[in-house]
């Protein structure tokens, strides 16, 4: 490997010797003239793209990746300040303003190498040619529980490392002495037999002139300092004093307030509106009809249906004027579509198998279950879901001769920045995208749809505009996690082996491996048949987990309890080829005191799933009483090769169950029409502080590659509730969200079987 | 004209006072620390205080607080130098996640401990039942107010008395 030319890296033909891509964070050359205007301020030297060091000898990790909640920029800090010896006093974020320079290009790069764990919503440009022709300018993305595990991995690290080595070369040249006397401790540059004593930023312009070293060094875990401590996140003082500015705290001299509408069917558009009640109100400027958009970025190709928009001298007024409006919708080929029809049809498909496609296929499958002593069969559901961020759907935008300015939460800036530029005719150069703190993203920040309403409505209103939608925009005009249909039958031998598996789902969404499992059976058929609907798809918190994880948990459950044997036994006798799954699921029942029994009554369930690079078991305590519920306990163990930031990942895992706990016990979006029934959090229920479970997270640092933790701590979580009602009441659920079940009935049913 | 008394400053209103007062705070004074969420007394994130008591300003017209004293979360903290104890154990729970909803929770919590000092957890599970978290910080939340349970509390009402002797 010779030096890096600009060429090489920018291309994605960095080559991976040693199996590291670091080339694509370290910037070769000096590149900081061209980046230095958008991110360093007065007295700083811009080293590289991922580090800046001013002139009081702070060090700002350059984010390329969006706060969510996950508390990213902290873990990614302390990858880069390990690495680079720096003073974590001394150690701030920013992250990276929507720039092509800044393109996540290490999270380009784990996807071309490993593709199987990769979110739906980034996969067009894995399968493009994109990256490898070298335009990886729309790749700035938050999401797929990546951004530890590439961009921490494979650029914050070695970028930590790359400019500790400039800094000591260039105190070395200065100072005259060979450079491996010269030691980087605190952000401090140290020569022992002189004495010599500089801060970091003494060498900062010096070392900004040269060409980073290819492959720096990297420490190992036992020489972390700062990877693996508890550090308190840097965001978070102002996000208890309501300093904190998320998008809709934007507020620009003349701005005007506007919400919108679209056809409630998915597919309509408008057929008239009549505006004169609206007009009449106190505050309304405008009613403006906003085109629909076509976009085709790296999220692929969608068309956001046109929509009607109120603008007013203040939000409420622009509610009003909305409530007021009288619209008449174009008819679609789709009014007439309920949930009752999506399932039948997800049932007839299923049964006929048109075009199934295998994700696996072993063994002798029919001959299997001739032979077994018992075969068991069972169908699962869940039904759509909605995202409902804390911070419903908005966005400011503004134009001045000719440039549009944006204001945003998302999960993909320069997306986004194509997105509108393509939406209102500019050239990318004129759109400028800021990302704000996000009050939530799941997955539905990645599309931007509200992004273009609002600066469509700047630029035909020629005044700022902040636009909000209702909640109850946010929950009909989504893209939703798919309801989904699984049929499983499994053959028992007569010792209550598992001898084969088979499994069809409808609907094949990313990771490619989701509907898999980990344990060991030789015969196994799993494979999708297609179903579309017409409702929007999008990625949500866990993608594909978040459904094959109930799915395939449960139904191992039933063959356990088939067999007559304890469901974690049965499953650690089926995974002894696994030793972290093995590791992980032992931990949690141990943890658990799984074999002490409870109380009638009560009951526990278990629950394991590998998913974006983790492994997590989960195990939950639950107590019905009278047909009522309560989720009393939750015991998860992460094994994510290594916790950069352990509060953080035990707080993710603890945000991750909560997610999927409100999707198990509550989460529905119906159709009815064509169009979502349900409309705010009054008929789209959230776990609330009493339906909340205490939950203890542990930690396993295996050292394995590293896996992400937005995610992962989702998909056990309705399985493992799942299995701890059957095993209090006796009755398993299939089909979620569990509200819909009247667990009183089921247990004197129960009952008459037993 | 309404007048109402925001965080100790006095605030005379030229807004139709069927407006809610969540978008009075938000737009009018720029108090952008209040959230919206719902607009329907569902979610919390629009939490304050009304002459002490927590109130949802989304469906809280301006007309229903004339005269009336508010504090919001810009005005939680005892002064400029100081935080609240709740605000203190927000942080040293690492409690927020997005922080969304984080105004509007505290704002629930201070309101509680105000009256009650030391609250079990089924007291903790009402005052805060109107307040969703959709990052799930609910044990965090818990084991914050419990921290603090106990500890000598600024009572809104009198933080808002110093204020106004402060403020003339
Ligand atoms: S915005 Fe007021 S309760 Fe949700
Ligand atoms: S911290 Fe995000 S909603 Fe509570």
């Amino acid at each position: 490997m010779g030096k890096w030319t600009r060429r090489a890296v920018i291309s994605a033909g960095v080559v991976a010797g040693g199996g590291l891509i670091v080339g694509v964070a370290i910037r070769p050359g000096n590149r900081a003239a061209k980046l230095s205007k958008y991110v360093a301020g007065d007295g700083e030297t811009l080293l590289h793209t991922w580090v800046k060091l001013d002139s009081d000898n702070v060090v700002t990790a350059i984010i390329p990746h969006a706060e969510m909640g996950q508390g990213v920029g902290t873990a990614l800090a302390q990858m880069l300040a390990d690495e680079l010896d720096a003073d974590w006093d001394l150690v701030k974020f920013e992250e990276a303003p929507a720039l092509g320079e800044f393109a996540n290009y290490p999270m380009a790069q784990a996807m071309l190498l490993a593709g199987a764990d990769i979110p739906d919503f980034v996969l067009p440009t894995v399968e493009g040619a994109l990256i490898r022709t070298a335009h990886v300018l729309d790749l700035q993305i938050t999401g797929g529980s990546l951004s530890v595990r590439t961009t921490g991995a494979y650029g914050m690290r070695i970028a930590g490392a790359a400019v500790k080595e400039m800094l000591k070369i260039a105190a070395a040249e200065a100072w005259q002495v060979p450079v491996n006397q010269v030691i980087a401790e605190n952000s401090q540059l140290i020569h022992k037999a002189s004495g010599r004593v500089e801060p970091y930023c003494a060498f900062a312009e010096s070392a900004s002139q040269m060409t980073p070293p290819v492959s720096p060094t990297l420490k190992s875990v036992d020489e972390f300092k700062i990877m693996g401590r508890h550090v308190e996140r840097h965001d978070l003082p102002s996000k208890v004093d309501g300093t904190a500015i998320f998008a809709l705290d934007v507020r620009l001299p003349d701005m005007l307030y506007a919400t919108v509408m679209r056809a409630p069917t998915f597919g309509g558009g408008i057929d008239s509106v009549d505006e004169v009640r609206t007009r009449a109100i106190n505050g309304v400027v405008d009613v403006v009809q906003l085109p629909s958009a076509e976009v085709s970025s790296m999220l692929g190709k969608f068309t956001y249906a046109e929509s009607v928009a109120v603008v007013a001298k203040g939000y409420w007024a622009a509610k009003q004027g909305m409530d007021a409006l009288n619209i008449q919708w174009r008819s679609t080929e789709n009014d007439g579509v309920s949930s009752d029809a999506i399932f039948k049809q997800f049932d007839r498909d299923i049964s006929a198998g048109v075009d199934r496609e295998s994700d696996i296929a072993q063994g002798d499958l029919v001959a299997s279950m001739e032979n077994a002593a018992q075969v068991i069969h069972a169908d699962y559901r869940v039904p759509f879901l909605a995202h409902t961020c804390m911070e419903p759907l908005n966005a400011t935008a503004m134009v001045n001769d000719g440039h549009c300015e944006v204001w945003v939460g998302c999960q993909s800036p320069l997306s986004f920045r194509q997105a509108i530029a393509n939406a209102l005719g500019f050239d990318i150069e004129n759109v400028t995208v800021h990302n704000c703190f996000m009050g939530g993203g799941f997955g539905r920040k990645s599309r931007p749809d509200y992004a273009i309403q609002a600066a469509q409505l700047a630029v035909s209103l020629g005044r700022p505009v902040q636009l909000l939608w209702t909640r109850e925009e946010d929950v009909r005009q989504d893209f939703y996690r798919p309801a989904i249909q699984s049929r499983f039958r499994a053959a028992l031998d007569d010792s209550g082996d598992l001898i084969a598996w088979e499994n069809t789902y409808v609907d094949k969404h990313e990771p490619d491996e989701a509907a898999l499992i980990p344990y060991s059976v030789d015969v196994q058929d799993i494979g999708h048949v297609r179903s579309p609907t017409h409702i929007p798809f999008g990625a949500w918190r866990s993608v594909a987990h978040s459904h094959h994880g109930f799915f395939t948990e449960s139904f191992i459950d039933e063959v356990a309890v088939a067999a007559g044997q304890d469901p974690f036994d049965y499953r650690v006798a089926r995974l002894q080829h696994l030793p972290r799954q093995l590791a992980v699921l032992t931990k949690a029942a141990k943890e658990a005191q799984w074999h002490i029994p409870l109380a009638p009554g009560r009951g526990r369930g278990i629950s394991l799933q590998s998913s974006f690079g983790s492994i997590v078991a989960e195990v939950v305590e639950v107590t019905v009483k009278d047909g009522n519920l309560s989720v009393d306990r939750v015991v998860a163990v992460i094994d994510a090769g290594y916790a950069v930031s352990p509060d953080g990942m035990k707080a993710q895992i603890e945000s991750g169950i909560i997610y999927g706990l409100s999707a198990a016990l509550f989460g529905e979006i119906s159709i009815k029409d064509g169009a979502v029934v349900e409309s705010n959090f009054h008929d789209y229920q959230s776990v609330r502080m009493s339906d909340a479970p205490a939950i203890e997270t542990h930690i396993i640092n295996s050292g394995a590659d590293w896996g992400g933790a937005g995610e992962p701590g989702t998909p056990p979580i309705a399985s493992a509730l799942t299995n701890a009602i059957f095993n209090a009441t006796g009755n398993r659920i299939r089909q979620l969200p569990i509200k819909n079940v009247d667990l009183q009935a089921a247990r004197e049913s129960t009952a008459t079987m037993g | 004209m309404t007048v109402i008394t925001v965080n100790g400053t006095e605030q005379k209103l030229q807004v139709d006072p069927s407006t809610p007062l969540l978008w009075v705070l938000r737009e009018q004074l720029a108090l952008t620390g209040t959230k919206f969420g719902c607009g329907m007394a569902q979610c919390g994130a629009c939490t304050v205080h009304v002459d002490g008591t927590a109130m949802r300003s989304c469906v809280t017209p301006l007309s229903a607080v004339s005269g009336q004293k508010i504090t919001t979360i810009e005005g939680l903290a005892p002064n400029n130098n100081e935080l609240h104890p709740l605000q203190q154990a927000w942080i040293e729970e690492q409690v927020p996640q997005c922080g969304y909803c984080q105004s509007g929770q505290l704002m629930s919590a201070a309101a509680l401990l105000a009256t009650n000092p030391s609250p079990s957890d089924a007291d903790i599970n009402i005052a805060m039942a109107g307040n969703i978290c959709r990052c799930g910080m609910y044990s965090r939340i818990r084991r914050a107010i419990k921290s603090v349970a106990g500890v000598q509390q600024f009572d809104p009402a009198v933080t808002e008395l110093a204020r106004e002797i402060n403020n003339g």
